[in-house]
């Protein structure tokens, strides 16, 4: 217990780097326990990467870390002390499941802890009530407010009751009230486990002015350590602000002057954006109800409100980008015309989210919105070049924006914005996540058009020093504007000592006008203190089980997926069934009769009266005859020379001729056996006519059995191997997205940073899938017993096991592409490439295993599909059992093992 | 105006060259699939008898039987292996062979004799593309091994009349001509698709798609980018492949015009890439868009006459597939490139490509702002 009693988390010359780009220089930090720790700093010095190691879910470059007195490099370690720390990422509700309702995702996290019913039942009851969520129990992550995703983030973290909260700016992007809510939340939160240590990461210096302990970081390293108070005092700074600011090194403090707004020379007052009424509808649910507002051209128009109560919406509704359910918007005293590229070229627009091309440099991004908004060439690089120099861009210009900390992408985003200088700029948060000093930065900008050029600007926000420097605001709330005014005229009407007081209070009025408030309890509960780090098992079902339910969840929540995947194979057998035949029957044919007796008349007869062939129109010349088989038209042609019945009857064995299209192998080959057909019936006909006994052919009688599919129908052949191929591509390609996807969506984290394994992981997230491809497989099975009569000659039970097996496999082929690759799109272009490809050609399903040669024979033996060929055929069609087929039962259950280990050795419990 | 748009969607669409370069695992793929993939398959995944697996069964063990068994040659067979009468069912229940004949015992004594013994040929019928060719193929053998054992060739001289068998085209017959090209088509088809279709989503996702909207370019503009780059990209690796691979390493000999297979790829690729942006309109989120595109490419893909004959199917599945225009497409290559048909040849196949086109194409572009102002 030693670590409880100074230091939580202790760092030793830690080195971290992104590529080339250096996150932490040699840090060295010892982090308090019990207690509220900060970290603060601009954006990219390193903050969150310092978390994420403290967290376990970055791996350790150089240094060493210890959390809970342990080495965080220690795999043991670091597995038994997972489930003492819960880690928030960046980001609002990032690690959170949005079709997932509230409850449902804390009983993922509570599976995933190991919490029995009871205690998950218990534990979310209290959460739900401490936090006031208890009435939204059943609403989706994904359609909660910014400040109610970040609270249910907070009820995940805390559901196994941490020793160690770790918080990555866990307020940036929500509406003040929401933002003092959940600060009371981590308060009554601590008072209820004393001993539990907080750390979190901030950009807003009033809430880390309330912490216990900080370290100011800057460029990668600790610039200073101590309590706010002491901060302050050492360098002699009022607010933490400034006391930051003085601390950093004297070349950056230089920049920093406070922001000055000069009045706004009043205009001739006209309006540059009018919202007239607009409203917008999501079925029953009404995102922005009648809004209205002016704005005065050259005005700064400030727009607050807390996530997702349709600010972003009533912006998009502005540039025409959603259209209104009601209402109109007017720009320069037009309606908006979404279709109107004029009116487009007058406004530019930033959203909240990173919307430039992460592909494309910054250079390249500003060089393709020039051509896009046809600036000619020559005005090109000046005005680049202007903007990369206004925006200090210049630095980065061939960087990719990943790899670009946010307050630079967002100056990217500005930079591109204004790049056709617009009369209009609509910036939807465009400083959420920046630094202050960066944010100051981006406010001259933003003076500098309004002031100087008569760039109208209206902004969305949450920071209250923003929105003071705005020429007028307008507070929104659940889809309302509750005032709009100057800054200090809102102040005023609420006798508020602040904007942000002002804010809250008219927030709070609404709120109290529309749903009573539920009293939110205030649990004190003194909760047994936990003891010591207990030894983690390798698996546990319950973990896995967490997975399980959440992929069945999801997959149950997109109708459109399970319909898909499981009507599409029904459709898809019917079709084949049907459609892929090799029985070749009413081959198109002429005839070039260049004779015109009895005696070819004749011969021809026994052609156009076969069920093989169709007879087309008799071909006059050479020529056509060239072109019609050219034109495909024909399939074959026969030829019949001129004095064809003198000849034969003077048995001068004349020669006929038949020509083949060649371009379809199988054809031609099948066609040739039948025209061979044909006239040995002829010829026999004909030595019975003259001689009165059959042409013998052959000194031998061969007699041809063609067995398991005595009736030669393609249906037969064909419908086992059709199982197997839907049963490999639909099922691969359900899974082949799913760890992909996390990686992409964030929530990949969860999987970071709880005590789930790889194998739990894996597991959880194959099993509702193999369950959905056994569907696949039994409906496609009683389909061809049904639809299309295929007896069933084999051991049903081999097969059944056999199939089992096989989506086993092929599930765990689309989780092992899903752990290689590294985005979506290549996960489906190899999952289809690959099963299509050796399904298609190398399993048997068309042309047989034996025959196939090097390579591809290598190839086949190496996938899974030709053992199931073997099992779906010998059971269906060749009478077999278990004790013809049972290597083939091996080969797949070790392939089911080879996948699974090698997609575990894949995915890494850590992020590098 | 017109000048300036079109320089618009020239801009548009190197960007998305761009993108397709910024993923490794994408090029490899693409490449991969193009090279490796299409000389493997025409190599070895083979239609006609090629390479088929014998066995005998010789219990005569005769002068003849021995004869008849060293018959099977290559390139049609495999050597037979002798195998005893026991594994019969055996081997063809696992399918190690394909073919196997039994020779009875006294077979040579009684062909001497003139007592018309019997062989029997025992063939797995569930390999439907080699079974029934195979089989016709060695019981042409065995007779002629027979006869010529017995001197008697001078008999096909007395029959009434001579058949003479041409293939045009193809005059061996060699499907790996067939399979190459087919492959390539079929390569179009898949990566067109995932490719166009794919970046249109992913362009939704990461919401730089709706940045595009509010400036002055049209969604027909950001489509007619997607479909040229993509295209592009996917007509030279298709290209390539048939000069390097196809032409090159495995030596098929083209009889048609390359030039008129190209352009013919560009108005396939204008209506694959627009299904591609049409299903990405349908689809809410990439998995659910990778579930459709897989679906909707194997039904175009193994009905498109490339696998089986299109005249092997029920009528109603023919006209169905008329929609599709990869239909369209494997009858246009096989008619230019094996059998060298021109322009006046295959136009109505162009047509169909362009009209097929355009209206997925129209069709994705009434649902293009919807799909995006309702998906993201």
């Amino acid at each position: 217990m030693k670590e409880l009693i100074d230091h939580v988390a202790v760092v030793t010359s830690v080195n971290h780097k992104y590529g080339d780009r250096a996150a932490l220089d040699d840090v060295s930090l010892e982090i308090p326990s019990g207690c509220m720790a900060g970290l603060i700093g601009p954006d990219g010095v390193g903050k969150s990467t310092l978390l994420a190691l403290v967290a376990g879910v970055r791996k350790v470059q150089k240094g060493m870390v210890e959390t809970l007195g342990g080495d965080m490099q220690k795999w043991s370690h670091r597995r038994d002390c997972l489930t003492r720390i819960a880690y928030m990422p960046q980001g609002l509700g990032k690690n959170l499941y949005p079709t997932l309702s509230i409850q449902e995702n804390l009983e993922f996290f509570g599976r995933l802890f190991g919490l029995n019913r009871r205690q998950r039942r218990q534990r979310i009851a209290d959460l739900l009530a401490a936090t006031g969520l208890s009435s939204f129990a059943g609403r989706p992550a994904g359609k909660l407010s910014g400040g109610m995703k970040q609270k249910l983030g907070l009820c995940c973290a805390l559901i196994h009751e941490p020793d160690l909260l770790i918080l990555d700016e866990p307020t940036t992007g929500v509406d003040p009230l929401s933002r003092r809510q959940f600060w009371e939340l981590i308060g009554r939160m601590r008072k209820r486990r004393p001993q539990m240590s907080v750390i979190v990461a901030t950009a807003y210096m009033e809430e880390a002015d309330q912490f216990d302990w900080l370290a100011a970081l800057d460029d990668g390293q600790i610039i200073a350590t101590g309590s706010p108070f002491e901060l302050k005092l050492q360098t002699g700074a009022e607010t933490l602000e400034q006391a930051f600011i003085n601390l950093l090194p004297d070349c950056k403090k230089q920049e920093r002057t406070e922001v000055i707004v000069p009045p706004r020379k009043s205009d001739d007052g006209e309006i540059a954006i009018a919202a007239i009424g607009l409203t917008k509808c999501y079925g029953d649910f009404v995102a922005v109800d009648h809004v209205s507002f002016e704005i005065e051209r050259g005005e700064i128009f400030g727009f607050l409100g807390s996530n997702g109560c349709g600010k972003t919406t009533t912006m998009k509704m502005l540039t025409g980008l959603q259209p209104a359910t009601e209402g109109e918007s007017k720009l320069f005293g037009k309606t908006l015309n979404a279709r109107d590229m004029q009116t487009r070229r007058r406004v530019g627009y930033m959203s909240q989210s990173f919307s430039l091309y992460e592909e494309l440099s910054v250079y390249q991004n500003l060089e393709l919105h020039a051509h896009i908004f046809q600036i000619p060439n020559r005005q090109i690089r000046d005005r680049l070049q202007s903007l990369l120099e206004r925006f200090e861009l210049d630095e980065v210009r061939d960087s990719k924006p990943t790899s670009l900390p946010i307050g630079v992408r967002q100056r990217l985003q500005l930079a591109v914005a204004l790049l056709h200088r617009p009369e209009i700029l609509i910036l939807d948060e465009p400083t959420s996540g920046v630094d202050p000093i960066a944010r100051d930065g981006f406010w001259r900008h933003l003076i500098e058009l309004s002031r100087k050029d008569g760039v109208t600007i209206f902004i969305s926000t949450h920071f209250m020093n923003e929105a003071e420097r705005c020429d007028r605001i307008s507070l929104m709330h659940a889809g309302k504007v509750l005032a709009v005014g100057t800054p200090s005229d809102l102040i005023r009407e609420k006798e508020a000592a602040s904007l942000d007081d002002a804010f809250v209070s008219f927030l709070e009025q609404d709120i109290a006008a529309i749903e009573e408030p539920e009293a939110v309890r205030d649990i004190v509960k003194e909760a047994a203190p936990k003891s010591s780090t207990t030894k983690e098992r390798i698996f546990e079902l319950r973990r896995m089980l967490a997975y399980t339910i959440r992929e069945t969840k999801e997959l149950l929540r997109d109708p459109i997926r399970l319909i898909f995947a499981i009507i599409g194979p029904i459709i898809l057998m019917i079709t084949f069934g049907y459609g892929i035949s090799f029985d070749v029957e009413d081959l198109p044919y002429a005839v070039l009769d260049q004779d015109q007796t009895l005696e070819s008349r004749k011969l021809l007869e026994n052609f156009s009266g076969s069920r093989y062939f169709t007879e087309h129109d008799p071909i006059s010349n050479a020529k056509e005859l060239e072109f019609r088989l050219r034109s495909g038209e024909l399939k074959f042609a026969i030829e019949i020379p001129p004095g064809f019945g003198q000849n034969l009857l003077a048995g001068r064995s004349p020669e006929v001729g038949i020509l083949l299209d060649g371009a379809m192998p199988f054809r031609a080959e099948t066609a040739r056996g039948y025209v061979q057909g044909v006239i040995s019936q002829y010829l026999n006909a004909l030595s019975l006519q003259r001689r009165g006994v059959p042409l013998q052919i052959s000194p031998a009688v061969i007699e041809t059995r063609f067995l398991y599919n005595q009736a030669f129908k393609s249906t037969y052949a064909i419908t086992p191997g059709v199982i197997m191929l839907l049963c490999i591509l639909i099922p691969s390609m359900m899974t082949a997205v799913g760890i992909v996807r996390e990686k992409e969506m964030g929530s990949i984290t969860n999987f970071y940073a709880t005590p789930v394994t790889q194998v739990e992981f894996l597991l959880g997230k194959q099993l509702p899938y193999v369950l959905l491809a056994y569907i696949n497989f039994i409906s496609l099975f009683l389909l061809i017993m049904f639809l299309f009569d295929v007896p069933m000659k084999g051991s049903f039970f081999a097969l059944a096991v056999g199939a089992l097996l096989y989506v086993w496999t092929t599930t765990g082929f689309g989780m092992l592409v899903s752990a290689f690759v590294k985005s979506q799109i290549a996960a489906i272009f190899a999952t289809s490439i690959v099963a299509m490809v050796l399904t298609m050609n190398f399993s048997g399903f068309l042309t047989p295993v034996s025959t196939l040669g090097g390579g591809a024979r290598f190839m086949g033996l190496f996938f899974p599909a030709p053992y199931f060929q073997q099992i779906s055929v010998g059971t269906i069609t060749k009478a077999l059992d278990f004790p013809d087929l049972w290597s083939n039962h091996v080969s797949l259950a070790l392939f089911a093992l080879v996948f699974f280990f090698v997609a575990a050795l894949l995915v890494r419990k850590q992020e590098k | 105006m017109m000048l300036g748009r079109i320089h618009r969607i020239y801009r548009l669409g190197v960007k998305e060259l761009y993108s397709v370069k910024s993923d490794p695992v994408l090029v490899f793929l693409l490449i991969w699939a193009f090279t490796f993939m299409i000389y493997q398959v025409a190599e070895n995944a083979k239609m006609e008898v090629i390479d088929a697996s014998v066995a005998v069964i010789d219990e005569d063990r005769s002068e003849l039987s021995r004869r008849i068994a060293d018959s099977f040659l290559k390139p049609y067979f495999k050597p037979a292996v002798i195998i005893s009468a026991d594994r019969v069912d055996t081997v063809l229940d696992t399918g190690e062979f394909i073919f196997v004949v039994d020779i009875p015992p006294k077979f040579e004594a009684d062909v001497l004799t003139g007592q018309m013994p019997e062989v029997q040929v025992n063939v797995d019928a569930t390999a439907m593309s080699i079974a029934g060719n195979g089989a016709s193929y060695i019981s042409n053998i065995i007779t002629q091994e027979v006869r010529s054992f017995l001197d008697q060739t001078e008999l096909i001289d007395a029959l009434p009349l001579n058949l003479v068998v041409r293939a045009k085209f193809n005059p061996n017959l060699n499907s790996s001509w067939f399979m190459a090209v087919m492959q390539i088509v079929n390569n179009i088809t898949l990566l067109a698709m995932i490719l166009t279709g794919a970046a249109l989503i992913r362009e939704r996702e990461h919401g730089t798609i709706e940045h595009l909207l509010v400036m002055p370019v049209r969604s027909a503009d950001i489509m007619i980018a997607k479909i040229w780059a993509n295209g592009l990209i996917i007509i030279v690796a298709a290209a390539i492949s048939l000069l390097v691979i196809v032409e090159g390493a495995l030596q098929v000999p083209i009889l048609g015009s390359k030039g008129l297979f190209i352009g013919g790829a560009v108005f396939y690729l204008f209506s694959i890439t627009s299904l591609g942006i049409f299903l990405a309109t349908l689809a809410g989120s990439m998995p659910q868009f990778g579930l459709l595109t897989i679906l909707i490419y194997i039904i175009m893909n193994l009905l498109s006459g490339s696998t089986t004959p299109l005249e092997s199917m029920p009528y109603w599945l023919q006209q169905t597939m008329q929609f599709s225009p990869s239909t369209h497409y494997v009858s246009f290559s096989q008619a230019v490139l094996y059998r060298g048909a021109g322009v006046e040849i295959v136009w109505p196949e162009l047509l169909a490509m362009f009209g097929i086109g355009c209206a997925f194409f129209l069709l994705a572009l009434w649902r293009f702002r919807k799909a995006i102002v309702r998906f993201s």
